[in-house]
């Protein structure tokens, strides 16, 4: 009996796995191809294969430029982030104040707002603080959805805590800022991992507002891919591998957090 | 927030304040704007006249905005009928520990990882019957298959891409609940008899409420919001099969340059959310209490 039922969950899981990587298989196997393959027939696998559209990516300043762009403001915001969400975080798990409840729903509704909303007042916001074209008006336009999603994902963890811990703390002496920073945060250091992880995502994959916002000097990546498309028509293999190339971040991000997440982001009630 | 009591103490607000600049800043002055906009009629940089609630009212008699409305509600609803179910089966049938652990989770995660645009993209080339993957299976399985040329293929191809895209982040949540979950309550259902299905109805979907109540309303908004992959993939169509709110609201405000209406249309969006995250979120943890006490009984 339990044989079987192992049986089927494994046959799921890999049923899953081949649905999720074979998107990821046919773009690799795209980076490979030239454009005239692509376009033309139908096949499993590069027959004329080309590190090509590597080259052209990692030669090109425009393209490569791109990934360094990203790279920047999604550290700076997922830094600001969790630096404004950590105190915010403790101080709703922590205490009952004025309002509290009310600032918590506030914060969450502002993920809520959908990004379209915010295309033209930022335009105009950041014009007129002459921050257009810079990764810091990226990064600052991002924490509209990373900040509450922060402070909502390092609530659940702080609540986790025992409240023992920090009065314990103060009896022996610590200072806030010094319990924080030495006690404190390792305990939570999971939580901080996963945080992490998720304003690092949502981040490096949105795409209108890191568009609207740049235009030569903060180019992100996924500007750059928008203008693939090109009088000779759209240059497919090129994109396939900066396609391949988003995700490899990503990937390395999250082969670090993955202890965390599998220790239990849920330790706390959210 | 904690059911526990916690200490009144107002001089939390000074840890809060940080977040609130950094919200305010990024969030209120935009909205602010938004609002500003949605009450005047807009000819030009100096050339604003007021017209109070002209455009709300206008919106709300919008033929095409009921139309695209009520496609993004079957598109969020089905969005969630099927990730969250998928997405909790696939936590449970994830490896606990070991190598194959690690392995899978970064499997299951890369989906997460690629840029909405390239997302829509590779699923252009995937889906195309003469030289994609998907496309040409489906072909030779003898379906006529165009998400290009067919209403119903176009949404269920918006749908299936974002099943792959997004159902990860669901079993992410849900595999971390499911970890969390002490021994000793497995022992104790063990000793008792109690079958699987008993195991996950009173055990592990209680345990797993805080994580899946963020995965809902997570889904749920971004779901809502939902722009870059349809817009790339079909571009909204045909017809308008595929075009949900968001692509709606950016046509008016870019496409025709219509601030006033674009704006009114974008606060009233912005409450639709709100009001049915709300309803979901009260609607959850009550939900979710029940089955608690109905583990204990």
């Amino acid at each position: 009996m339990d044989e079987r039922r192992f049986k089927k969950r494994t046959v799921f899981l890999v049923a899953y796995l081949i649905f999720a990587v074979l998107p990821i298989y046919w773009m690799t196997m795209m980076s490979f191809k030239t454009n005239e393959e692509i376009l033309s027939s139908f096949t499993l696998w590069p027959t004329a294969f080309t590190w090509d559209n590597y080259r052209t990516i990692f030669t090109d300043a425009s393209w490569y430029a791109g990934y360094i762009n990203s790279l920047i403001y999604v550290a700076i915001n997922t830094v600001i982030s969790l630096t404004v969400a950590l105190p915010a975080a403790y101080a709703f798990s922590r205490y009952s104040f004025i309002g509290d409840k009310h600032v918590f729903f506030w914060l969450l509704t502002n993920r809520m707002t959908p990004p379209a909303v915010f295309l033209l007042p930022f335009f105009q916001l950041y014009t007129t603080l002459g921050l257009m074209d810079t990764h810091i008006a990226v990064a600052l336009a991002h924490l509209v959805f990373n900040v509450p999603l922060a402070v909502w994902i390092l609530e659940g963890f702080m609540s986790g805590i025992p409240r023992e811990i920090d009065e314990t703390a103060y009896i022996d002496g610590y200072s806030f800022p010094h319990f924080f920073a030495r006690i404190f945060l390792p305990l939570i250091k999971a939580g901080v991992g996963v945080a992490a992880f998720f304003c690092f995502m949502f981040s490096w994959v949105e795409l209108l507002l890191a568009r609207t916002l740049t235009s030569v000097d903060a180019k992100p990546i996924v500007a750059t891919m928008t203008r693939t498309v090109s009088a000779s028509g759209m240059d497919w293999a090129v994109l396939a591998a900066a396609g391949v190339l988003t995700i490899v971040p990503g990937a390395i991000v999250i082969w670090f957090v993955r202890h965390y997440i599998a220790k239990g982001f849920a330790m706390g009630r959210v | 927030m904690s059911t526990t009591v916690k200490p009144v103490n107002q001089r939390a607000w000074w840890l809060i304040l940080p977040v609130v600049i950094c919200v305010a800043f990024s969030a209120v002055l935009p909205l602010m704007t938004v609002v500003n906009y949605s009450v005047q009629d807009i000819f030009g940089p100096e050339r604003r006249v007021f017209v109070g609630t002209e455009w709300f009212a206008s919106v709300l008699r919008d033929e095409e905005l009921h139309g695209a409305l009520l496609r993004q509600l079957g598109f969020s609803l089905s969005v969630l009928v099927v990730e969250i179910p998928l997405g909790i089966a696939l936590a449970l049938a994830m490896p606990a520990q070991g190598w194959k652990s690690s392995a899978v989770l970064v499997l299951v995660a890369l989906s997460l990882l690629i840029p909405w645009n390239v997302v829509g993209t590779i699923w252009q080339i995937y889906g195309r019957a003469d030289i994609g993957l998907l496309g040409a299976t489906l072909d030779k399985l003898g379906i006529d298959y165009s998400y290009t040329g067919d209403a119903t293929d176009a949404w269920l191809t918006v749908l299936a891409m974002d099943v792959w895209h997004w159902t990860p982040l669901v079993a992410l949540l849900a595999f971390a609940g499911l970890r969390s979950i002490p021994d000793a309550y497995y022992q104790a259902a063990r000793i008792d008899g109690a079958s699987k299905f008993a195991v996950f109805r009173y055990i592990q979907l209680p345990k797993m409420r805080g994580v899946l109540m963020i995965a809902v309303l997570l889904r749920f908004m971004d779901s809502f919001m939902i722009y870059t992959e349809p817009f790339v993939l079909t571009g909204g169509g045909p017809g308008n099969s595929t075009t949900f709110l968001s692509q709606f609201l950016t046509q008016k405000a870019v496409g025709q340059f219509d601030l006033g209406p674009a704006a009114a249309f974008s606060l009233i969006y912005f409450l639709i959310i709100l009001l049915l995250c709300f309803v979901l979120y009260n609607w959850m943890q009550r939900v979710g209490t029940g089955n608690q006490e109905a583990g204990h009984g």
